[in-house]
């Protein structure tokens, strides 16, 4: 049971598993600046340490609109410029948005909610149009039973639970933000899912209200059942389930050994770039009007060192505007893909146990020659049940892929983007104000 | 900064009132003014920067030992110098060179303060006090700063006519000795006076006071601007440096991928680029820095000046006090009427009176000192003001030129910047392309 009021000092780890009810943090303490600058070969050399938290922790010299209520577009044809479909726009008939970030207090506790508002043209459907309201946990309730019903697709990160590491307020309306966005992101992928979307606890995640998600929660398969899961993974992957795997999933698996690393030291870089961008930024600031200030003293040159410094101002807009896009696009998909790693690993490990168990039972009809006909039966089952992981999660890593591609591609074709429209902005003030000062006085 | 010398600035008060170089001119005496005797002024054609170039081209670690006989390595600068003459046949004068320390330098430019006061006199690159006076970085800034202060005092129509400069430049041998020989060190003002001066001076020239605020805000603010510009060229180091690691990071990526590998991998290639481009970026931006250090530099200069009128006319207040309280004693004993207190008078009230002989004398030397009192004061009064118009003068010749100069060097920090987007909008647009075939 969690007591009101908040705790103070460091964070407590809290346990992993359940409803968890989130942990207070200390109000107020954020991550410290980082020291003075490295040298070069430091600056190249990343390690563990450098845990880098700006996307989560307050920074108020961001432009970023305050997001209580975050101006997500509702319309469809806007969410359709938010990320590829791969069927193509015409074929959508589900369109989700995750918006307006409530606090709710009890006595018990406090919890954020999220609006969630589905539009649909399907028929299964009863309405085309539901409002709801979920928190937390019910993502993570949705999330746990999709992979339930499909131990071997891929199913979309959530953003994380708890950030542990920096002293974080949980509540500051960058982290709402942040994960307000995650959440919108995660819905959308799972529609997009040629799979998934039609899985019914999904349904009943976008279209029940909230006593009807209660007692529906409580019908599922509990805690018990899923630690009895565990358990036995745990047990089955001790047992070399290796060594039957086929050639394609050690493919993968090497893959997503590699993909994992580089994307893990990309998502850091990110962070990296983002900081010291910001550091600069915080310098120009000071930097400008030293200019304005000096042209008070002097009159022949008090023109240019006003350009100048109104130069110094432009570029320094336009940094922020480039960090802007740093936290809108870049971070945030790479940070995706860092838990996509960590779920892909899953995905494979679970087909392995899968093929595991089917292979332990392939060498306990080898030992006993009896009972011959029950064990071919189960089998029987076991092989339908291997075959059909093996396709799914080939499908699903195919498409994975693509998306995979899509996204990078056109991220960090973004990130140059932004860096384009900084130096152009850059550029023409400067040319500028270089003509105003060869013009004849 | 290249051996060309600095354009001297088009428009002098100096050329205008004077075309000779040899002749004392002796304007009339409209206002007393007579320029300092044997400092007539250069024109610009005449100036020693157009009829030589002078270079400091290399810098090398000796060591030797100093005045007190201890071991020490110090770096000495090779001063190069070669005769402008018309060029006929594609025929050189031949190059003349000598070594000189910093110390020399140093000595140079104290002599030159201390001769010509009324002279804004060039400054030195920095004495630097901090461990490494060996590190090259360092020692290759010096010799430029050396290289630029030798221009500057060659291309200055009174200074470049200093024959203790031009040995400075020719003579190896002997030089120490001749500058010691002038005796300017006696000249020299005490800080200790010149402090003294600065705080009861009652009527200083309204524009030196000016000035000396002016130099005092310049010198606040040209610190202030140049260490915000070492932390934002720290900051932009930091920005650029970091990108060099997605080159790396993307062509280990790209070992793993079919169809994005070589977009990823050529992208990367162009991260390096990038990083590495923030160097040659922060150079040019060292040369710009000194650039205006050198401003800085040349605010203590200004205030010297001011603060030497400060003392000329302090002084002149003194003499002009010590002459009428002289008159005042004279008139007192012709007279015999006491009008200020004084402890002779109370004396003789006591002990009795001076004998008319006993008078009679102080009289006369009072008169003598009067007479010898009103000459110095006339004089005093003819240097200060001369100081005021030949320092006024120079002062003016000053501010063109740092109008001019501060006016380039900006110009220049602002073609450099765009030189920078220049680069970064290449490299971003090849890094674009780059991507969009991942």
């Amino acid at each position: 049971m969690e007591a009101e009021g908040r705790l103070l000092g460091p964070p407590l780890p809290a346990g992993g598993e359940g409803p968890g009810i989130e942990s207070h943090l200390s109000e107020g303490a954020l991550g410290t600046a980082r020291g003075p600058l490295l040298a070069a070969a430091e600056v190249l050399a990343l390690d563990d340490e450098e845990d880098d938290l700006e996307v989560f922790s307050k920074d108020t010299s961001l432009a970023e609109v305050n997001s209580f209520s975050p101006s997500v577009p509702i319309s469809p044809s806007s969410m359709i410029n938010q990320y590829k479909f791969e069927d193509g726009p015409e074929l959508r008939d589900l369109f989700i948005t995750v918006d307006d970030p409530e606090s709710h207090i009890t006595a018990i506790e406090t919890f954020i909610t999220y609006r969630v508002v589905t539009k649909t043209t399907r028929g299964e459907f009863d309405s085309s149009e539901y409002e709801v309201r979920r928190r937390y946990q019910d993502f993570l309730w949705l999330k746990s039973r999709l992979e339930e019903a499909h131990p071997t697709l891929i199913i979309p990160p959530l953003p994380e639970k708890f950030i542990m590491k920096g002293m974080v307020e949980r509540f500051s309306d960058e982290f709402i933000e942040t994960r307000r966005k995650a959440l919108h992101k995660f819905l959308n992928r799972i529609a997009d899912h040629p799979t998934l979307t039609f899985n019914e606890d999904f349904k009943i995640f976008l279209t029940a209200q909230a006593w009807e998600l209660s007692s529906h929660k409580k019908q599922g398969p509990g805690l018990l059942s899923r630690m009895g899961q565990t358990v036995r993974a745990v047990a089955s992957s001790v047992r070399g389930a290796v060594k039957n795997r086929p050639e394609m999933f050690t493919e993968m698996h090497n893959y997503m050994e590699t993909f994992s690393q580089k994307i893990n030291l990309l998502d850091k870089i990110a962070h990296r770039i983002y900081k010291e961008e910001r550091d600069y930024f915080n310098e120009m600031k000071e930097y400008g009007p030293i200019h304005t200030l000096w042209s008070a003293s002097e009159e022949d040159i008090a023109d240019s060192l006003k350009g100048i410094a109104s130069c110094i101002d432009r570029c320094c807009r336009a940094t922020e505007k480039r960090m802007a896009g740093l936290s809108e696009h870049l971070l945030p998909i790479l940070h995706e893909y860092v838990l996509y790693s960590e779920i892909l690993m899953g995905v494979l490990k679970r087909r392995d146990q899968i093929q595991g168990e089917l292979d332990s039972k392939v060498d306990a009809l080898a030992n006993k020659k009896t009972e011959k006909d029950q064990f071919s039966e189960e089998i029987g089952r076991l092989e339908d049940k291997v075959e059909h992981a093996n396709n799914a999660l080939k499908a699903d890593w195919d498409r994975w892929k693509q998306n995979m591609q899509w996204d990078m591609r056109s991220t960090f074709t973004n990130v140059a983007e932004n860096n384009l429209r900084y130096y152009e902005e850059s550029q023409t003030r400067l040319h500028f104000q270089i003509l105003l000062q060869k013009m004849p006085s | 900064m290249e051996s060309t010398e600095p354009e001297p600035s088009d428009s002098r008060p100096e050329e205008e009132e004077e075309e000779e170089e040899e002749e004392e001119e002796e304007e009339e005496e409209e206002d007393g003014a007579l320029l300092p005797p044997e400092q007539p002024l250069a024109a610009v054609e005449d100036c020693l920067a157009k009829k030589m170039e002078i270079t400091v081209s290399e810098a090398e670690k000796r060591t030797g030992r100093n005045a007190m006989n201890i071991q020490e390595t110090y770096t000495a600068y090779l001063i190069e110098t070669r005769a402008v003459e018309s060029q006929i046949e594609g025929q050189c004068a031949p190059v003349e060179s000598l070594w000189r320390r910093y110390s020399e330098f140093e000595l140079l430019r104290n002599y030159l303060s201390v001769t010509y006061p009324h002279i804004v006199v060039p400054p030195l690159p920095e004495k630097r006090l901090s461990a490494d006076n060996m590190d090259p970085d360092f020692v290759e800034r010096r010799r430029i700063g050396l290289e630029n202060f030798l221009l500057r005092v060659a291309s200055h129509p009174v200074l470049c006519q200093d024959k203790i400069f031009y040995a400075f430049l020719m003579q190896e041998g002997g030089w120490k000795e001749m500058v010691n020989e002038t005796g300017f060190q006696l000249k020299a003002d005490s800080r200790l006076k010149a402090l003294n001066a600065t705080f009861r001076v009652k009527n200083p020239d309204k524009r030196f006071t000016e000035l000396k605020h002016y130099s005092d805000e310049l010198q606040s603010v040209i610190s202030h601007l140049l260490r915000v510009r070492a932390r934002v060229a720290d900051r932009l180091y930091g920005v650029y440096k970091v990108h060099g690691n997605y080159g790396r990071v993307f062509s280990e990526w790209s070992a793993i991928e079919k169809e994005m590998g070589d977009g990823l991998q050529s992208a990367g290639h162009h991260m390096d680029v990038y990083a590495a481009s923030i160097d040659d970026i922060l150079e040019e931006e060292e040369h710009y820095a000194d650039q205006l250090k050198e401003y800085l530099f040349y605010a203590e200069a200004l205030r010297a000046v001011c603060r030497k009128h400060e003392l000329m006319q302090y002084d002149l207040e003194m003499a002009a006090q010590d002459l009428t309280s002289k008159k005042q004693q004279c008139e007192e004993l012709a007279t015999g009427t006491v009008r200020t207190f004084s402890l002779k008078g109370m004396t003789s009230k006591l002990f009795g009176q001076e004998t008319p002989e006993q008078r009679e004398a102080k009289i006369k030397v009072l008169e003598e000192q009067i007479r010898e009192g009103e000459e110095q004061l006339k004089s005093k009064n003819l240097e200060g003001r001369d100081f005021v118009k030949s320092a006024w003068a120079d002062i003016e010749r000053f501010k063109e030129q740092k109008n001019h100069d501060l006016k380039e060097a900006l110009i220049s920090y602002a073609v450099m910047q765009i030189s920078m987007c220049k680069k970064g909008i290449q490299v971003w647009t090849n890094a674009k392309e780059c991507f969009s075939k991942m």
